[in-house]
């Protein structure tokens, strides 16, 4: 079970996707897992075959618990632990002879569709005929989400209020009893960027256009490949800065609570790629289905309060991180341009800092270079 | 297509965008934006929805005339029938 945040001490294994006896690849879904945040599903990091599946759906286990075992390529088969076993010294325990995979009874008795194990118990207990769903998982296997495509409600897996709650203070507690904040506040004329972007989505039909929020995600995700003491995590042994931009986006539920998953490589993306993604993933925020991974590997954060909220936001560092910048809604407010006064969208930018990783003048002439990056809107 | 069946695809995609708020009433006065509490990104995904399902053009600067159920239809109405 991995941790998926700082909060994090266990979670309910909701669904498995694949079963003992299924090969998988890198970044395959393999299970969901609930958690304060919702339900998030777990990927897979390697390339190989399930030889066993240590957890059954619907138990709560602790973080770092082995959920399944996975055999990569070449590797002999050994045995795991299962969590709630006690682990015999190793001097006591002959060690296990590699041995043939044994691939487990299908799961599939009495019924020939693919289906994953709860998908099948719920139609089951409904007594639904599974062979007039269509399945939307690996190799086309029924998964709970196809019988809620087909009209039929199956059990609840969405964002829980009360837990989201519980999760954000956790988190924003620790963030505010163990990280010496500082920030600094800017504001510039985005008329620039305003009018490329109106040009740029001036002839592209509605799915092709760019929304403003991804240029400032990009414009941050650029302009920190020069400030490394932003872009990483403290751990216990202090800043450990990161070779890659995973840009953290804030996203607002409806109703109570945010999350701020990331977007893997975020400076590499063009804009239209950036755009995909964020697009795909407040998709998939607000259906409550996020990846593990996108939650734990943000590298800093972005929080844009967007055309409905205030001016200005001063955010709260997520920690692990050590800066998140806070973008408020464009104003029109008067603005000196040589000696006259004239109307301009003004952005106020915020960067939230952990002192402990880096010090204010460099965060100022971070902010300066996120702005300059958001005045040259062509060049991202 | 009628007016009715306008306002049942307008409300589909739009909840399809914002799932919680199916079953809620919207009146065709109501300011959705302000009422469904939806941001840049959700107005982004709904027009590009209704691009999509109607086969119209909507320019961006025409979003603020999809605010309210009436307005949007009136809207939709008129890019149809161009």
């Amino acid at each position: 079970m991995p941790s998926l945040g700082a909060d994090m001490e266990s979670a309910v294994l909701v669904e498995w996707l694949k079963a003992a006896g299924d090969a998988v690849k890198r970044g395959d879904i393999i299970a969901v897992v609930e958690t304060d945040k919702g339900a998030i599903e777990i990927e897979i990091f390697e390339d190989g075959e399930i030889t066993d599946i240590l957890v059954e759906e619907g138990k709560r286990v602790p973080v770092g618990a082995p959920l399944a075992t996975i055999l990569v390529e070449g590797e002999a088969a050994v045995e795991a632990a299962v969590p709630e076993t006690t682990v015999e010294k190793a001097d006591a325990t002959p060690p296990v002879q590699p041995g043939p995979v044994l691939k487990p009874q299908s799961v599939d008795e009495g019924s020939p569709e693919r289906a994953s194990p709860a998908a099948r118990q719920f139609a089951k207990e409904q007594g639904i005929d599974l062979a007039a769903v269509q399945g939307s998982g690996p190799d086309g296997a029924i998964r709970l989400a196809d019988l809620q495509e087909a009209g039929i409600q199956p059990p609840t897996r969405g964002i829980d209020p009360e837990a989201m709650r519980h999760a954000i203070a956790t988190a924003m507690s620790r963030s505010k009893r163990e990280i010496p904040h500082y920030y600094l506040n800017h504001r510039m004329d985005v008329s620039a960027a305003q009018f490329w972007l109106d040009d740029y989505n001036a002839d592209r039909s509605p799915p092709e256009r760019i929304l403003f929020g991804a240029l400032l995600v990009k414009a941050v995700a650029t302009a920190v490949h020069e400030f490394p003491e932003f872009n990483g995590v403290y751990e216990a042994d202090g800043f450990i800065p990161s070779k890659t931009v995973n840009a953290g986006v804030a996203i607002t539920i409806r109703g109570g609570g945010l999350v701020a998953p990331a977007i893997q490589n975020a400076d590499a993306l063009s804009l239209s790629e950036l755009m995909t993604q964020m697009r795909d993933l407040v998709g998939r925020v607000r259906r409550g289905s996020f990846r593990a991974s996108e939650l734990t590997s943000s590298t800093i954060t972005v929080n844009s309060l967007g055309d409905r909220g205030v001016e200005g936001v001063f955010p709260i560092i997520y920690p692990p991180q050590v800066a998140i910048i806070g973008f408020g809604k464009v104003s029109r407010r008067p603005w000196v341009i040589e000696d006259e006064v004239l109307p301009r969208p003004v952005l106020h930018m915020t960067l939230a800092a952990d002192h402990r990783a880096s010090d204010g003048h460099r965060g100022g002439l971070f902010l300066n270079a996120i702005a300059d990056q958001i005045a040259s809107p062509e060049a991202l | 297509m009628t007016r009715e069946d306008l306002k049942a695809i307008f409300v589909e995609e739009l909840t399809g965008i914002a799932p919680e708020i199916e079953g809620l009433k919207i009146q065709d006065s109501d300011n959705i934006q302000e009422k469904f509490d939806l941001d840049s990104m959700d107005i982004y995904n709904l027009l590009a929805a209704l691009h999509l399902r109607l086969n119209i053009d909507i320019p961006d600067s025409d979003a603020p005339r999809l605010l309210t159920m009436n307005d949007a239809l009136e809207y939709l109405l008129e890019k149809i029938s161009e």
